[in-house]
């Protein structure tokens, strides 16, 4: 079958695109960045998802399927660009589906949107509210990019679509929101807590994703790999130094002295858990893991190493 | 470290428990060897040594599969949960952790919540007491609630309302029920009064004060009573009537074993004097 990635030059994107190529479909894709090196058997566009050239590759193509991964997790873009590409890139994507007669649309999104709460359950299922607009209202974008693709479940008769919930996604890649934030040598903490952080291998979430889009399923999905660790083993597994520091403090002292940069409502993140059941899509798709926990935080920590040593 | 502090029969015990720790030593719920190692030692020598806590009828505790641990609350603090924890890792033969219900403010505590979560206590949501019961786990439930902690010393040993969550949640999973007595509880911390702003402060619903303020719990003899499971027939969707019937049925049985164990430990004092 025909498939179109939006955001396809991100490196999560890539081993998507890979593994859709390996197992025998085309390919296409959209992105603003460039993709040096993309396999034969996959077409880039080099366009924005929300310009008028983007939809001209869903006239002239007609895809199948589209994965739509085009959207911005980091906060070194304003809060503008973020709304801009998430959901206004979000909306663009499925007016074009729509439009266009494709097939089925996946929408990979994040678990953060749950949010972190004291009050909130350790394990959510799908039915939990998004609760990241109150204790992360940064995240407000991507609540609204998940709710508007969900929203094409019921509007959207005669296409399929899935909406799914990742876990942060670790590995040799080094990328994602989740390798930003372990990028320096120092990790901060808020001092009292160790929340659990569900992490997967960033092959793991690819497998899910490409097998979201191959089965006949439809729906709100979890995905998630091995059981969640604590952010002190986390640091330990991937040689990182801990600093917890008082909550006052820790608002003050991001992004200065090597810590990550991170908006204040991050810090619920710090503090309690977000991790998610995906029980629901293992049943739909028969979907397991193939990298446990220790391997996933070793594969990151060993490509880190090599690419210090390059000086990368 | 602290890892130090661990007693070579918490370490055994621990390696004999029916959960799954992955090689950092942590379960799927963020349970950690090493706190509950810690967190058992402290709670055993309060159970053997402090409390002296006398057990009867453990092997009503199921070996393997989930039950409802069902038990009065004692006035200040829960003394009865740390103690039902520990008898049932230390007197029990293969030890099991019981998971308790944490009251939710206590999540929002540094350095207390994550330890609560790390020894398997999370906070008191309905999802996680289903989720765990469906694990197969042990989960004890002290279904007065704050008003159980919250009482005065006048009041010990007087049921307050049992809540019906816990009832749904046994019938819809389909979990036998465990009923149990605490007794000692309400001697250990003698809550004559309540503090509302030093409650307000903590953020907890109470501060007990007891008559020598400080609420810090005194070396009395406890004793744990396991009663013969009890097994109710439903879905958890039965009216509200039905539901209150099942749940006075296991209010009594409590209050059955707590008058045996009350009894009972008259006796206890009368022998030693």
């Amino acid at each position: 079958m025909k498939v179109l990635i939006t955001g396809i030059a991100g490196a999560h994107a890539q081993l998507v695109a890979l593994r859709l190529v390996d197992n025998g479909h085309e390919v296409i894709g959209i992105d603003v960045r460039p993709w040096q090196g993309a396999p034969r058997g996959v077409t880039i566009f080099q366009t924005d998802v929300r310009k008028r050239p983007a939809a001209d590759v869903f006239r002239v193509h007609r895809p199948d399927v589209v994965i739509h991964m085009a959207t911005v997790t980091h906060f070194n873009a304003s809060a503008e660009q973020r709304y801009r590409v998430n959901l206004r890139g979000t909306q663009a994507v499925f007016r074009y589906c729509d439009e266009f007669g494709v097939k089925k649309a996946v929408f990979v999104g994040r678990h953060t949107i749950y949010g972190a709460a004291a009050d909130a359950p350790l394990y959510r299922n799908e039915d939990e509210p998004p609760l990241a607009v109150s204790t992360f209202p940064e995240l407000a974008d991507l609540v609204a990019a998940d709710l508007y693709a969900s929203r094409a479940l019921w509007s959207c008769k005669n296409m399929r679509t899935v909406v799914l919930r990742l876990v942060y996604a670790l590995g040799p890649s080094g990328r994602g929101t989740l390798a930003s934030f372990l990028a320096g040598p120092r990790v901060p903490m808020a001092m009292g807590f160790d929340p659990l952080f569900h992490v997967m291998h960033e092959d793991d979430a690819a497998k899910a994703i490409v097998l979201a889009a191959e089965s006949e399923i439809a729906g709100v999905f979890n995905i998630a790999g091995p059981p969640p660790v604590p952010l002190s083993v986390l640091c330990r597994a991937t040689h990182r130094t801990a600093v917890p520091l008082p909550e006052s403090v820790l608002k003050r002292a991001l992004g200065r002295f090597g810590l990550p940069r991170l908006p204040p409502g991050a810090i619920a993140h710090l503090k309690h858990p977000v991790v998610v059941d995906n029980a629901a899509f293992v049943e739909a798709t028969g979907y397991d893991y193939g990298y446990d926990e220790h391997q996933t935080m070793a594969s990151f920590c060993d490509a880190n190493i090599l690419r210090e040593d390059r000086g990368l | 470290m602290w890892r130090r502090v661990i007693s070579d029969e918490v370490r055994e015990r621990i390696e004999r428990l029916d959960l799954p720790f992955n090689r950092w030593g942590l379960d799927p719920y963020g349970i950690s060897k090493d706190h509950l190692g810690l967190f058992l030692t402290v709670l055993g020598q309060a159970h053997k040594h402090y409390f002296r806590v006398r057990t009867r009828g453990i092997e009503n505790v199921p070996g393997t599969g989930p039950a409802m641990l069902v038990s009065n609350h004692s006035g200040g603090l829960p003394t009865d949960g740390g103690m039902i924890v520990a008898s049932i890792f230390f007197d029990r033969e293969p030890p099991r952790l019981a998971h308790g219900m944490v009251e939710k403010f206590a999540q929002s505590w540094p350095f207390m919540g994550p330890w609560f979560s790390r020894v398997g206590q999370l906070p008191g949501l309905p999802e996680h007491a289903k989720r765990l019961l469906l694990d197969g786990r042990l989960l004890m439930v002290f279904p007065e609630g704050a008003r159980g902690t919250g009482k005065l010393y006048r009041d010990r040993y007087q049921l307050e309302r049992f809540g019906t969550g816990f009832m749904r949640i046994a019938l819809e999973t389909g979990v036998p029920i465990v009923p149990i007595a605490f007794i000692g509880g309400e001697e250990a911390i003698p809550t004559i009064y309540h503090a509302k702003y030093l409650a307000k402060l903590a953020n907890a619903p109470y501060f007990p004060i007891t008559p020598y303020i400080l609420p810090v719990p005194l070396p009395v003899n406890c004793e744990v009573l396991y009663g013969a499971p009890m097994h109710f027939e439903g879905t958890g969707n039965e009216p509200d009537h039905v539901i209150d019937g099942y749940v006075a049925q296991v209010k009594a049985r409590v209050e059955e074993l707590i008058a045996e164990g009350r009894g009972a430990g008259v006796n206890h004092e009368a022998e030693a004097s």
